[in-house]
């Protein structure tokens, strides 16, 4: 811990630190562009110039320079103020006044800085240099001209994305940053250098010129794109949500959040469920509530207790629980979440979680993948395992073979290989101090993969005093909640498709085979006209995420708050509401009259859902069917076909296709051009 | 900006280039400078391979070679490095060629030294001879490049022609290395003047006994 004095305050900081982080940790605020406390340091912008004795009598760049005992740092000198406000001259000498045509204005670290360090005028009557703008795929629109080159996008690229796309061409006055020869970049992250940038030169392109930033009414939400619960923020403007942008939580997401999180917004403006739909002589025609309500409750009062609900990827708890109450008051308990099919066991909430929590996958030492395609399924633990390789882990997989940004060493996509793990990872595996395996939703289809991954908390030795390797990675925003809340069969989806409920709700399901729910009574209440709806026999239009306040657990258990941004479009209401209305029309009582009432009733049955944090489920392991394990083997699917589609907001997303198309079928596509 | 070279169109230069693979000799050389590194290392190898990577393409045009995208891809699969890695480094290095030059590539030195020694002189040599900033002869003799400090500022003005340096010039003796160069003659490398290396114009005026031998002068300082 050296001891230093910044402007005279004596401070003792971390040994490491830097002294930028010195003055930071006094108090004192030092103007930077190209340091980023995520990234490397590349120490070439020289704004954050301070005064260091001992040292040289020249102001020093204190983003490279480490603390030191005894330093006496000075930020307040005139020598400090001067470096500043040349460093900032020079940086403006090519950069272009275009700030009022600039998407960056009002937040750009350059306006900022150069109002508070920079000098108020020009000496330059140079022309300034000019650059072209550099093609980056769908994502990042550029205007090479603002870049001061702080490379903070190409060390976002190598670093944190793991894609080397981005790089500097020629130097000095010539500098350039492209992607190689103008290709889209290979990213899923790719919009975080958009915000990386301090300048304009990249800006987000589904949001250009949209708005500006002091127009924006700003929501805390939590992000539902994928199991993480990233921590983000709505800005919205009137009815329309403008853009995503994340929010800092160093447990979850860190401050990333990726493509599909962003700009999966102008999905939510389109192909909208915005009145009921009633099917009459095999069509959906567009009805009142009164008309649909009364068509359900028909059904409902013949059914005799033969209800079901199933919900989708991204369903708030409220929402399952109002589904659950409905169901419940209607005389039965046929509840289900896993869409797809997936049947694993949940007796143990703890065996289908997380455990290691995402923030602790920095710490493994050894990593096993089984099943996972971690890069599409939670692009955000991905990048805390590429962390974790950098401190030394080593990584193995099962399943086929993918680019997830780093080494792997792939064992071969056969179930079996779990039970019996070739010795090069049992090798690695028992010097491991921190084991841990994660194991992909999608693979616990197959059976016995849940059980023999389950034998290897034993073999592998992955629980010990506060440490618990054991992960599963959900890819449903959904699912860690709606276990919780019951949203489960023991044979998953198949026993209800067994038990032909006369009358079954959808809650946002998309990805449901309806085949097999031909004989029963459909009501789809959602927020997108796709699969769901199509396959409807009532459509109630429902309110997206963003429409609504909701709690939501990710795959970790932690249970988060989102907030609503804006109003759902037409006659689309609140899905709490919607349930509790049909509650009315059926004649039957849920116990709430109001979304206070709902959230305490839940939190009442699910004390969990009601503190902000992790849920803390215990963790034993369930004791399975063995016969189910004698079947063990198998190629494993990954279930993620296509990262930008996978689920009905982004489907209506034209950007979310657009790097569909470009980014995963770009080679197809040039191929059939030729 | 205007000057930054031009990068050739990719479909043709894939068309010409794609199956770009070393000589048997320049494969043997190629590794024997990734062999200079430890294990994973390799990428240190990156600026000897692309030199090489230049020189063969150079063999093949009968140009002093450029580095077409497919053989900068070539180079970047064999040492296992990202592309943009490597075409970084090309572009960083003014020896580098990112676009076809002639089978001679002039590089006047326009820095300072240089230029307050008659580097304009030189320039004109060159432009007598219809060559143009940053292009090619019609004939495909001759590339002219105006480049920056060479390292042989004591000789100056300089160019630099493919490997070899040729200093202390004036318009004329400029115009005769070209003409020579032109009728296929190897001219007189280094000091057009007949001084040896960086030596004093006229010969050595200090030091002299260290001619002969490693002559100790500790003796005659006052
Ligand atoms: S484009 Fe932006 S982030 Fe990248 S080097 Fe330029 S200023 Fe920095
Ligand atoms: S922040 Fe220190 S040099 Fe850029
Ligand atoms: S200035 Fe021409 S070689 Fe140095």
């Amino acid at each position: 811990m050296p001891n230093v004095t910044v402007d005279g305050i004596p401070i003792a900081v971390p040994d490491g630190a830097t002294v930028l982080q010195a003055c930071e940790l006094a108090g004192k605020e030092i103007p930077r562009f190209c340091y980023h406390e995520r990234l490397s340091i590349a120490g070439n912008c020289r704004m954050c110039l301070v005064e260091v004795k001992p040292g040289p009598p020249k102001p020093q760049a204190s983003c490279a320079l480490p603390a030191t005992e005894g330093q006496e740092i000075r930020t307040d000198t005139p020598m400090v103020k001067h470096a500043r406000e040349g460093v900032m001259e020079f940086l403006l000498i090519n950069h272009p006044l275009d700030c009022p045509i600039c998407d960056q204005g009002g937040e750009c670290d350059l306006q900022d800085q150069s109002i508070a360090y920079g000098r108020g005028h020009s000496r330059y009557d140079a022309n300034k240099r000019a650059v072209t703008e550099k093609y980056m795929g769908p994502i990042v629109k550029t205007v090479m001209t603002r870049c001061i080159q702080c490379t903070r996008c190409i060390r976002f690229a190598e670093e944190v994305a793991g894609v080397e796309d981005i790089g500097a061409l020629y130097r000095g006055e010539d500098m350039q940053i492209t992607t190689y020869l103008e290709h889209a970049i290979q990213s899923e992250l790719a919009g975080n250098v958009v915000d990386l940038c301090p300048v304009g030169a990249l800006t987000s392109k589904p949001y250009a010129f949209e708005a500006r930033p002091w127009e924006l009414k700003k929501t805390l939400a939590i992000d539902v794109m994928d199991g993480v619960g990233s921590n983000i923020r709505l800005d919205s403007r009137g009815r329309q949500v403008l853009r995503v942008l994340p929010r800092i939580n160093e447990d979850v997401n860190e401050e990333w959040a990726h493509d599909k999180t962003r700009h999966h917004v102008d999905g939510l403006v389109r192909r909208r469920l915005d009145k009921p739909f009633v099917r009459q002589g095999g069509k959906l025609v567009a009805a009142s509530w009164d008309e649909a309500f009364a068509a359900i409750a028909k059904v409902a009062r013949s059914a005799k207790g033969s209800v079901a609900a199933i919900a989708g990827d991204q369903v708030d708890c409220e929402t399952m629980f109002a589904a659950k109450s409905l169901v419940k008051a209607l005389g039965s308990d046929m509840l289900e979440g896993r869409q797809t099919g997936l049947a694993y066991d949940v007796s143990n909430l703890g065996a289908v979680n997380f455990n290691s929590t995402i923030a602790g996958v920095e710490d493994a030492d050894a990593i096993l993948l089984i099943g996972s395609n971690l890069r599409w399924e939670a692009p955000l633990i991905n990048t805390r395992v590429r962390k974790a390789i950098k401190r030394g882990a080593r990584v193995f997989g099962i399943g086929p073979e993918v680019d997830l940004t780093y080494a792997v060493e792939w064992f071969g996509n056969d179930a079996s290989l779990i039970a019996k793990l070739p010795k090069a990872a049992t090798d690695a595996f028992k010097d491991a101090k921190r084991p841990m395996v994660i194991v992909g939703g999608g693979a616990l289809k197959l059976d016995g993969v849940q059980g023999a991954a389950m034998g290897l908390i034993k073999t592998l030795k992955l629980v010990s005093e506060g440490w618990n390797g054991f992960n599963v990675v959900h890819t449903s925003a959904s699912r860690m909640g709606g276990l919780m809340l019951g949203f489960a069969q023991t044979g998953g989806i198949a026993d209800i498709v067994a038990a032909k409920p006369r009358l079954a709700f959808f809650l946002g399901a998309d990805e449901v085979d309806y085949s097999g729910f031909e004989g029963s009574f459909k009501v789809y209440i959602g927020h997108h006209g796709d699969a769901g709806a199509h396959a409807a026999d009532v459509v109630l239009p429902g309110a997206s995420y963003a429409e609504k306040h909701g709690t939501w657990v990710n795959t970790e258990g932690r249970v988060q708050y989102s907030d609503k941004a804006v109003f759902a479009p037409g006659d689309a209401r609140e899905d709490w509401s919607i349930l509790r209305a049909l509650a009315d029309a059926c004649g039957v009582d849920v116990g709430f009259d109001s979304f206070d009432g709902l959230r305490a009733a839940m939190i009442t049955a699910v004390p969990a859902l009601g503190r902000e944090g992790l849920a803390g489920y215990d963790f034993s392991a369930p004791k399975l069917d063995a016969k189910a394990q004698m079947k063990l083997g198998g190629e494993i699917a990954y279930p993620i076909a296509d990262f930008y589609l996978t689920n009905a907001i982004c489907r209506a997303s034209p950007t979310m296709q657009r790097c569909s198309s470009e980014i995963l079928h770009g080679d197809e596509m040039l191929e059939a051009a030729e | 900006m205007a000057d930054a070279p031009q990068i050739p169109d990719e479909a043709e230069t894939r068309a010409r280039w794609g199956a770009f693979a070393w000589t048997p000799d320049n494969a043997k050389e190629a590794q024997r400078h990734i062999d200079k590194y430890p294990a994973g290392r390799q990428a240190s190898a990156v600026m000897p391979l692309l030199d090489l990577a230049q020189r063969q393409v150079g063999a093949e045009t009968d140009t002093q070679g450029w580095l077409p995208i497919p053989v900068i891809e070539y180079v970047a699969a064999q040492l296992d490095m990202p592309k943009m890695r490597v075409i970084e480094v090309v572009s960083f290095y003014t020896m580098y060629n990112m676009a076809p030059v002639g089978k001679f590539h002039i590089q006047v030195c326009g820095t300072t030294p240089c230029m307050l020694r008659g580097s304009d002189d030189v320039l004109a040599a060159c432009y007598a001879k219809g060559m143009k900033k940053g292009a090619t002869t019609p004939d495909g003799l001759f590339t002219l490049t105006e480049v920056e400090c060479l390292g042989a500022c004591a000789n100056a003005p300089m160019v630099q022609i493919n490997d070899d340096n040729y200093e202390d010039l004036t318009e004329a003796s400029m115009a005769s290395i070209l003409d020579d160069l032109a009728a296929g003659r190897q001219p007189v490398i280094g000091s057009q003047i007949g001084r040896r290396t960086s030596e004093q114009v006229g010969g050595p005026s200090t030091l002299k006994d260290m001619k002969k031998e490693n002559h100790d002068y500790r003796g005659e300082w006052a």
